[in-house]
């Protein structure tokens, strides 16, 4: 890793003080900067979503149509799964990733910082023309966030080449983020880093950005299909011309199981710095860790059609995949048990970023078994397409995916502030969603096994109790996260200084660092490095 | 570029290029969306002209942000670990296209093997041929669509295969370039990137005169069916990416002509070279999977 410049400093990137004015939003190349927008619109995004759950769950509140008409309501469930996989989920992940891995891997920026800006840049773009599509003549799209021909060919609104295109520009946006990261994590590690010592944080993106490179193309392909048979006269997803609306399904869950583990991956890193972190020990099985996480992301290549057990494949297809998908529990499970042992006979305290952690350890492992549960072929016949599906994915993501990105906040926000956050509102924040989450996303299991279905706006009389559970879980949910922000705000505006180190356990290079992180971190390599931070 | 023993990282200036650059695609994308809107309700709107305006910004922003970076990599500015992270982009970027390319052969094998298959009654799926699509028969390539619709069938020898020899040729042709290039012989490179960029532009001749024979002669169109669908749309993409490379290579040599690059240090080249060898692959695949077999 050698890298000569001569002493050319003509540019002020060598001093320790940032920018000012909208420029400096705009034209930066500074990964700290771009990684604050990424996360602060992640989180505008996790609003925007959010509130349309609200629409969804107000209209669900009772049976019977009373809110919004059908399709309105379809425009909602489609639209707040794109907005919160795309919009709040993944720039979350990539706005940690370009704070945290120049930091934790001893460099000075990302490798590609420009491309980097870029790669921002394009995201409030996208989302603006996403969301513009809903005020259309016909409205938006209205098929699912999984557009499955033909509800998005043959009878999709006017629309949809918007949500095409808008997808498109998303999907650029995710590879150039990715291949920034993968280049960086290749290329830019302090002199002594080796593979085998890198944070697991770092090892996780790693793996996500390689997911991403791999499978983002696909999905413009799919979306490309979709565009060329509604407009162009194509026959990809239509049987009269030779082709199948099954194919489509292929085509887009080879994206989107991948996909799924796309906004997962990072949570495992992050789960695996907290914990050894508040439990003052070390990692156990980080070589373990690794390996599972990479036989994860393998796995997922080969298991797509698990989401399509009911539209119709050979019974030899059927059996490959279900157990494939359950060979996936087996490296999951070797991640839970270490961060378990990790924990076993430890000094544990209990701050709100290692609560979220721990929150997530369970949760996320509910989500796993109700996974395995709708994995087995002949019981998914009857979980298809029910609550039982959203109760699983919700808990993966919502109480696995977002309670991560939630402790990665808490527990990095006074390297990035400065400032210690508000531990009494943080721990208002951690109990109240808590509590609101399982209540919201718990009862849906039972609505499920019973038959409901999902993304349809009135139920039979025999669910209301339950959807009118769900829905004021749902709302409390929604309510809790305004804590959130004004825990970061109050955290940014001031509050008792952070030293370089707040948390007694943690290791790794980002706390070797002043709090807040100076504007450029490393103008030369650290070094000396024997061991991950985990480990240490 | 001096050689120092103790190293000093190197991070970009902070540029105007890439907001640029986003609103040029999100005004490509907007446009597109109308501009595709009219056409498929058959009114004159002003989606074209958004998609015109994002074309001209992504322009004017490819050669603004290519002239900083080639002023900066021609004054010295750059470290090896900076051409190092351009190499393994381009790579990735590379990997990012060849899968964007796997979702259409993946339509293609699927349709063969699976879709038209299926639909001609194997498998377990006698009664969708005999209820549904009654007398359908499954042949590829497929001429007549379960819908009725009839074209011809694009052949092999002839006007593909002679493609295939010049895109082959030029893979060769391109590499003797990269040769001259790094050992110096300044006369080799131009020459054989000069022949490159020939062999490029008979390519795509070509492939705009066999569209015209299958359209005109063959009847076979975007809109024929499975058959046609793969056919167009992976040649079509294919033919976009020759464009977009022969572009690169005409830069390229017009760089060459202004003394640029070194034997050390020439990575927009090899970037161009990868990116070519790239095209000249896929279409290898293409002439077998969609001519050939």
């Amino acid at each position: 890793m050698s890298t000569v410049v001569g002493e050319m400093d003509q540019h002020d990137d060598h001093h320790h003080h940032a920018p000012s004015g909208l420029t400096r939003w705009l034209f930066t190349t500074n990964h700290k900067d771009i990684g604050s927008m990424y996360l602060w619109f992640s989180f505008i995004m996790f609003l925007v979503g959010g509130s349309m759950a609200m629409v969804i769950r107000a209209e669900l509140f009772q049976p019977g149509l009373q809110l919004v008409d059908p399709h309105f309501f379809n425009q909602m469930t489609t639209v707040h799964g794109l907005i919160m996989v795309f919009g709040a989920v993944m720039p979350a992940f990539t706005g940690l990733a370009n704070w945290m891995i120049p930091m934790m891997i001893g460099a000075p920026d990302m490798a590609l910082p420009r491309m980097n800006n870029w790669s921002f840049w394009i995201l409030p773009f996208a989302f603006a023309i996403l969301l513009a599509s809903l005020f259309m003549e016909g409205g938006g799209p209205a098929f699912g966030w999984t557009f499955y021909a033909p509800l998005s060919t043959t009878y999709s609104s006017d629309s949809t080449a918007l949500f095409v295109f808008s997808v498109h520009i998303m999907g650029i946006s995710s590879i150039m983020g990715a291949i920034n990261v993968i280049v960086t994590i290749m290329n830019m590690r302090a002199p002594g880093m080796t593979y085998m010592k890198m944070p697991l944080f770092v090892w996780s993106w790693f793996i996500t950005a390689f997911l991403l490179i791999a499978v983002m193309p696909v999905l413009a392909g799919a979306v490309t299909m979709v565009l060329t048979d509604k407009y162009f006269g194509t026959s990809f997803f239509d049987a009269a011309g030779g082709g199948d609306p099954v194919m489509f399904q292929h085509i887009f869950w080879f994206f989107g199981h991948p996909e799924v583990y796309i906004m997962i991956l990072p949570s495992f890193g992050i789960v695996s710095a907290i914990i050894p972190a508040f439990a003052r020990k070390p990692l156990f099985g980080y070589a373990s860790m690794v390996y599972a996480t990479a036989a994860i992301a393998g796995l997922s290549f080969l298991v797509w059609a698990h989401h399509m057990f009911t539209t119709g494949m050979p019974v030899f297809a059927e059996l490959f995949f279900m157990y494939c998908t359950m060979l996936i529990s087996v490296p999951t499970g070797v991640k839970v048990f270490n961060w378990v042992a990790t924990m076993w006979r430890g000094s544990i305290t209990f701050e709100t970023p290692m609560l979220f952690a721990l929150a997530f350890v369970i949760l996320f492992t509910i989500g796993g078994f109700s996974g395995l549960m709708l994995a087995i072929t002949p019981v998914d016949f009857q979980y298809h397409d029910t609550y039982f599906v959203v109760a699983h994915f919700h808990y993966v993501l919502v109480s696995g995916a977002i309670f991560s990105i939630m402790a990665a906040a808490y527990y990095w926000l006074p390297k990035w502030t400065g400032h210690m956050y508000d531990e009494g509102l943080a721990k208002l924040h951690f109990w109240a969603s808590l509590i609101s989450v399982n209540v919201l996303f718990f009862p849906m299991h039972f609505a499920g096994l019973a038959g409901m279905p999902r993304r349809i706006p009135d139920y039979s009389l025999q669910f209301a109790d339950i959807n009118q559970i769900v829905s004021i879980g749902g709302f409390a949910f929604g309510l809790s996260q305004l804590i959130f922000l004004w825990v970061v705000i109050k955290c940014v505006k001031g509050g008792e200084k952070a030293p370089a180190k707040p948390w007694e356990g943690a290791d790794g290079l980002e706390w070797t660092v002043p709090s807040p992180a100076p504007y450029h971190t490393f103008d030369t390599p650290p070094k000396g490095f024997d061991k991950p931070p985990e480990v240490k | 570029m001096a050689e120092q023993k103790h190293e000093k990282y190197y991070v970009p200036a902070s540029s105007p290029w890439p907001i640029v650059g986003a609103i040029g695609l999100g005004l490509i994308a907007f446009g597109a969306g109308h501009t595709v809107i009219d056409m498929s309700n058959d009114t004159d709107g002003w989606g074209v002209n958004v998609l015109l305006a994002g074309i001209i910004v992504i322009l004017v922003m490819l050669v603004g942000w290519f002239r900083d970076q080639i002023n900066e990599s021609m004054s010295g500015l750059y470290s090896k670990q900076l051409g190092a992270s351009y190499r393994q982009g381009m790579a990735w970027f590379i990997f990012s296209e060849i899968m964007f390319f796997a979702a259409f052969f993946g339509a293609l094998f699927y349709a063969r093997v699976i879709a038209v298959e299926w639909l001609g009654g194997s498998s377990n799926n006698a009664m969708t041929n005999e209820v549904l699509w009654p007398g359908f028969e499954a042949i590829w390539p497929l001429t007549l669509t379960p819908g009725g619709t009839e074209s011809g069938a694009m052949g092999w020898l002839g006007l593909p295969l002679y493609n295939t020899l010049i895109l082959i040729t030029s893979s060769f042709t391109c590499h003797f370039a990269h040769v001259g290039l790094e050992k110096g012989k300044r006369k080799q490179l131009t020459v054989w990137l000069g022949i490159t960029i020939v062999l490029g532009l008979i390519f795509l001749y070509l492939q705009g005169a066999e569209y015209v024979h299958a359209y005109q002669d063959l009847g076979l169109t975007l809109d024929s069916g499975i058959y046609g669908n793969t056919f167009y749309m992976l040649t079509g993409f294919h033919g976009m990416h020759v464009t977009l490379g022969t572009i690169m290579l005409i830069v390229m040599f017009l760089r060459v002509l202004k003394g640029h690059f070194t034997p050390e240090s020439h990575f927009a080249f090899q970037a161009t070279s990868w990116y070519w060898h790239f095209v000249d692959v896929v279409w290898v695949c293409l002439f077998i999977f969609v001519y050939i077999l």
